[in-house]
């Protein structure tokens, strides 16, 4: 394996880990029955809380907690409006976005320009060294490694875990869990914060690691390739991860294609395979015989309301 | 003494109709407090961004030129989110309006007649439809989501116009800036208020928003669509068309935003340059909502998020502050209509405990 091959598969992963951060944390809100469409917004609060807080106080640990805390903070809004208030969740999620792309741009308004250090890749001493497979697997930032355990723990939490039966009954049939006892809202709330909170790590990947500055609406759609992710995977966080370095996969050859010059088509034609993918992608699994909406949670996107 | 909450049995009317005003109320609270939060001066911040522009006719004039997309896109868009057909790709049907009818205009541009202008416009119209057809097409056919396909086509759009106003649409006398050549007079929409920019898309997006109640209220087919988003079961029993509505509702809407992206190429800008709306396809989600999904109130909800681009740019000049307050103001807006929307939808009631006239007055309802 050469190397440059090797430092292709590296970006893959770079661009791969926003995604899969982001549509970890909608699968486990959708699996609770809870449709956010907001993670667009949610991650821009945490590409900007992340950037402003590691370029002010230095420390990019600092800067990650604050990105997810702030996107646990958006998620608590979208809680309160559709959990409590039981507002509609499609109108809230675009809510959220839009308030998010005002929110983040406002905030990051001193801060466009100004260069970060980039998060250090955490070497594993020992085997980091090794070819091939030591820069290729062993030689991330923290957040990639975070990534890959957040996508072991959530297919462990969702299959093995007692929370995670729970929050699954709750997302397949509210009235039924609620009647054997369990605190429907509750659950769904800690599914939104952890939706939240990676979603301000998917933002914080990107103004910290993956382009390690602060643009305006730098998230450029990708809240809404996860929300696509999650649909692609069948709800199922392994199959997330396969779709989320898919797409990392499409991103970066279309990039080294437009660097490269391979096609003699104008770079914007390049841009739109992503996006040209993620509905390719949604149709063949809406379409085919998977039956992908089978999969879907049964009481996704509505309201609940305890009897009284 | 604990607080109780009861739905009400029917949507209490009056709060439905007023919770829009409360969610303005709120909205400017909050501004009061952001710009305070901020180091500005609140009284002057709200001065700058909701009364100044409003008191010159040439500012007048700008609520009416950017209300008017704004309430022909959101006419189109309250169709579908009444039949639950979540069409929020409205920018990128507008784009492409603006490039299909723009495009015409520049291989027309020699061509000095009456008949260039509406010519143009139904090109607008076509290509908005076109690029709206296919989520509708994927979403009748196979169920994929269309919230997801149609905000997709919008980068797909935008990319698009970007690649021509790049490539083989760029004026070759331009100085090489990514722009088009300006459109001739014949494709340009006459002003109805000389000295200012408000063109006649204005009364055209009257006359929508007009359309629209008289379809909404008095046919078959808007009651069908009412009747689809509130009874789903119920229309399904009926025999109403699920398919029809979302082509229905994706092409009406899809429409009106490329006609309205194509009043912009055709009003004030004048030619096609790469980004040719600040948001108006999103805007235009709010202003439906604020406006109730009803024209009329359509039209209101319209001027008022008009003003906040105004305010935005207002404010920029006259206080230094960031434009983004605009897209601040207007997610918070579309929050607090949706918090406040509870009022409407529920009753809120103070139990005092085991007081004997309390109880007397549940016992019946037990």
């Amino acid at each position: 394996m050469s190397d440059p091959l090797i430092l292709g598969f590296i970006t893959v992963i770079s661009a791969a880990t926003p995604l899969l951060l982001a549509a970890l944390g909608e699968l486990v809100v959708e699996r609770s029955g809870v449709l956010n469409l907001g993670v667009e917004g949610m991650m821009l609060a945490g590409a900007v809380a992340g950037f402003a807080i590691t370029t002010t106080t230095g420390s990019a640990t600092l800067g990650i907690i604050g990105a997810m805390v702030a996107g646990m903070a958006m998620a608590f809004a979208f809680g309160v409006l559709t959990l409590t208030l039981m507002a509609n969740q499609v109108a809230t999620g675009l809510a959220l976005t839009i308030f998010g792309i005002g929110l983040s741009s406002l905030a990051g308004a001193g801060f466009v320009g100004i260069a970060v250090v980039p998060l250090p890749k955490l070497d594993i001493p020992g085997i980091s060294t090794l070819p091939v497979v030591g820069p290729l697997l062993f030689s991330h930032d923290i957040l990639i490694y975070a990534s890959i355990a957040l996508t072991v723990g959530v297919a462990w939490f969702l299959k093995r875990s007692r929370a995670g039966m729970i929050l699954r009954a709750v997302g397949e049939s509210d009235i039924s869990a609620h009647s054997i006892g369990y605190d429907v809202i509750r659950v769904r709330y800690k599914a939104v914060l952890f939706g939240g909170l990676t979603s301000g790590l998917a933002g914080a990947f990107l103004s910290l690691s993956y382009t390690p500055m602060w643009i305006e609406e730098m998230t450029a759609g990708r809240g809404w390739i996860a929300l696509a992710l999650v649909v692609f995977a069948t709800w199922r966080p392994l199959r997330v991860l396969f779709g989320a370095y898919l797409f990392g996969g499409v991103t970066i050859l279309q990039l080294s294609a437009q660097g490269a010059g391979w096609f003699d088509v104008p770079s914007q034609v390049m841009s739109m395979l992503p996006y040209i993918a993620t509905i390719l992608v949604l149709t063949i699994i809406s379409a085919g015989p998977w039956r992908a909406r089978l999969n879907a949670p049964a009481c996704l996107g509505k309201p609940f309301r305890p009897p009284t | 003494m604990s607080l109780r909450i009861e739905e009400r049995r029917e949507l209490n009317l009056r709060m439905f109709y007023l919770t829009p005003l409360l969610a303005v109320v709120l909205t400017v609270v909050a501004g009061f407090l952001m710009f305070l939060s901020m180091g500005y001066d609140p009284f002057l911040g709200i001065y700058h961004f909701f009364v100044s522009p409003l008191l010159t006719v040439y500012g007048l004039a700008e609520l009416g030129l950017k209300a008017a997309p704004l309430i022909m896109i959101a006419v189109g868009l309250a169709i579908g989110f009444r039949a639950n057909v979540w069409n929020i790709g409205a920018e990128g049907q507008l784009t492409i309006g603006a490039v299909a009818g723009g495009g015409l205009a520049l291989a027309l541009i020699d061509v000095e007649a009456f008949w260039v202008l509406p010519l143009i416009s139904i090109a607008g119209i076509l290509g908005g439809m076109a690029w709206a057809a296919i989520p509708a097409f994927l979403k009748a056919r196979w169920d994929v989501n269309e919230i997801l396909t149609s905000l997709m086509l919008t980068y797909v759009a935008t990319l698009t116009l970007s690649a021509l106003v790049f490539g083989p649409w760029k004026d070759p006398m331009g100085f090489n800036f990514p722009q088009s050549e300006m459109l001739s007079e014949s494709a340009t929409l006459p002003l109805v208020l000389e000295g200012t920019r408000l063109h006649a898309g204005v009364v055209v997006a009257l006359l929508i928003a007009a359309a629209g109640w008289v379809v909404m209220t008095r046919t078959i087919i808007g009651f069908q669509i009412r009747v689809v988003g509130q009874a789903p079961a119920a229309a399904a029993f009926a025999g109403f068309s699920r398919k029809r509505l979302i082509w229905l509702s994706l092409l009406t809407s899809g429409g009106l935003a490329g006609l309205a992206g194509l009043f912009e190429v055709a009003g004030p800008i004048g030619q096609l340059i790469p980004s040719i709306s600040p948001g108006y396809g999103f805007t235009a989600i709010i202003v439906a909502f604020l406006g109730r999904l009803h024209p009329i109130g359509i039209i209101g909800a319209g001027l008022i998020m008009a003003l906040s681009y105004i305010g935005g740019e207002n404010a920029q000049v006259e206080a230094g502050m960031p434009q983004a307050v605009t897209g601040v103001f207007q997610g918070m807006l579309l929050f607090f209509l949706l918090a406040s929307d509870f009022l409407a939808r529920y009753r809120l009631r103070f139990d005092s405990g085991g007081n004997a006239a309390d109880l007397r007055k549940e016992a019946p309802a037990e």
